[in-house]
């Protein structure tokens, strides 16, 4: 990335702020008091082992999952308060999050596009067919997709609404080599044209390296560390991300350690 | 409310029934038994007392009037289940979709998906058991609109049921109009239960619907307070019923369930 590219990210506005959020369950806590941004065009990678509180995040900010304290802003809007224009403004996949199997792929499209009040919505869904390359799958039920193909339709829905904010949740953790590729270069074009910015998991770290501008590393609920995924293993005495991980998931960092 | 969310909902709906002739079977297929087996029994009724009593217009037209009210009910539960079934709350409560334009858009699905089994139970009952709803006269818009209310109110009710407690409570929802069918008097006089049952069938809507609609058919007149009494306890209904549905919701969003919902996560 040149310098000039990562400046203009850099003074890009926010799309997502997150301030002190916190979600406890009786004695457990689950997030606690993270903090961060993510800025137009640019992808943020929410990494971190099972349990460290990824989906929690993506959740409280998809608004299904209420917040025990602190404040959500998507494009300027307060999440708890301005819900309905914080939400036209976001979209998410996740592996975990398919669409009804007993529409066709069009008829998900459609239904979608009206939830999220979207206008001129016929070429809307037909742009989208057509950029995902779901023309022969357009009247097929997705129950009976394969996993790739669900993916696509998955991100298409996910970008119906010309998102501001993307959450992807382990978009491509179902995928082939070539089906995440594709399904990663729609993404980055989506993003790097400046349309939004995205918020990242995946347990890939190959993957992370190759899309994400910034990494956040979350363990029990909190942010440990975050920086540049191509150099901040270098910074942190570790040869490759994948080390990184590892080493963090199975040693947390203490989150005052000033180094 | 916005009208393009409410259309999303129903549009849904719509798509999932036009694929499937197996979910529009039964709009018709129960309400059309019903009509004929009771069409049978009152006929026969009607035979052996010597029609002193008119058992068609009144036990047949009372099981239409209940079927119309069940209909209603399992039209909003129904619609609500299909999101159920196919896991799509946490892609559709991530949407700017509100509670109110969620839960219209079903009601809105109930009343079409009604009308179909209404038309249904109205040709076989007049065309084929000379049923003639003429003698009630106009005093069946009300008893329509109050069964269509309480049938609305008890449908939320019964998806916040489903909601709280997981999909197995699917269950415990099916058998509500059957559960509520002796209290509310729809074939006999509320005079003939013990006060304990009146007192609960003065909490029903329908009950007030089916002591009037014999008043009428005995050929007294009947005072209209009780029925706009019913009438407005059909709208309270639906007032609690909805913050019933919207308070579950709430705990559903505070607790995780919403985000993970299934069997399993219920509790």
């Amino acid at each position: 990335m040149s310098a000039e590219v990562r400046e203009a990210r850099e003074l890009a506005p926010a799309v997502l702020r997150v301030s002190e959020l916190s979600k406890r369950y009786a004695s457990l806590i689950a997030v606690d008091r993270v903090s961060f941004a993510v800025r137009r065009g640019e992808i943020v990678g929410l990494l971190g082992p099972n349990g460290a509180g990824k989906t929690t995040i993506i959740d409280m900010l998809l608004g299904v999952l209420a917040p025990s304290s602190g404040r959500i802003d998507v494009a300027g809007f307060n999440l708890a308060r301005q819900r309905a224009a914080a939400l036209e403004r976001t979209n998410f996949a996740a592996v975990y999050a398919a669409l009804p199997g007993n529409l066709t792929v069009a008829q998900n499209l459609r239904v979608f596009g009206l939830l999220y009040g979207v206008r001129g919505l016929t070429a809307r869904v037909a742009a989208l067919i057509a950029e995902f390359d779901l023309q022969s799958l357009r009247d097929r039920r997705c129950g009976v997709l394969s996993s790739g193909e669900q993916t696509r339709v998955a991100l298409a829905k996910a970008l119906v609404n010309r998102p501001e904010l993307l959450l992807l949740d382990e978009p491509t953790a179902s995928l082939d080599p070539s089906a995440a590729q594709v399904a990663r270069a729609h993404v980055q074009a989506y993003a790097r044209a400046g349309r939004c910015g995205v918020l990242w998991t995946s347990h890939n770290m190959h993957e992370v390296e190759e899309v994400c501008d910034r990494v956040l590393f979350l363990s029990r609920g909190r942010i440990l560390l975050e920086g540049d995924p191509k150099t901040v293993p270098r910074e942190h005495g570790a040869p490759t991300l994948e080390e990184l991980f590892i080493r963090l998931a199975r040693e947390p960092l203490d989150p005052r350690d000033p180094r | 409310m916005r009208l393009r969310a409410i259309a999303g909902v129903m549009l849904r709906q719509f798509y999932v029934m036009r694929a499937n002739p197996v979910r529009v079977l039964p709009l018709i297929s129960w309400v059309a038994i019903d009509i004929v087996l009771w069409g049978f029994i009152t006929r026969y009724l009607d035979a052996v007392t010597g029609s002193r009593i008119h058992f068609v217009a009144s036990l047949l037209g009372a099981v239409l009037l209940w079927d119309f009210f069940t209909r209603i009910m399992q039209g909003v539960t129904t619609a609500f289940l299909e999101d159920v079934w196919s896991r799509n709350f946490l892609n559709l409560f991530a949407t700017p979709l509100a509670i109110s334009e969620y839960v219209a858009g079903l009601v809105a699905t109930s009343i079409l998906a009604s009308l179909a089994g209404l038309a249904v139970m109205l040709a076989l009952a007049i065309a084929v058991f000379g049923l003639s709803f003429f003698s009630l006269g106009i005093a069946l818009v009300p008893f329509l609109l109050a069964l269509f209310l309480f049938g609305i109110a008890l449908g939320v009710f019964a998806s916040a049921v489903v909601l709280r407690f997981g999909p197995a409570s699917e269950w415990m929802v099916w058998p509500l109009p059957a559960l509520l069918c002796p209290f509310a008097g729809v074939f006999y006089p509320l005079a003939t239960l013990p006060a304990w049952m009146q007192a609960i069938a003065r909490a029903l809507p329908p009950s007030y619907v089916f002591e009037d609609m014999r008043a009428i058919l005995a050929g007294r007149t009947f005072a209209s307070g009780p029925l706009l009494a019913g009438l407005a306890l059909a709208v309270l209904e639906i007032v609690l019923c909805g913050g019933f549905f919207v308070r579950v919701y709430r705990y559903a969003v505070r607790t995780g369930l919403l985000a993970r919902y299934s069997a399993e996560s219920a509790s």
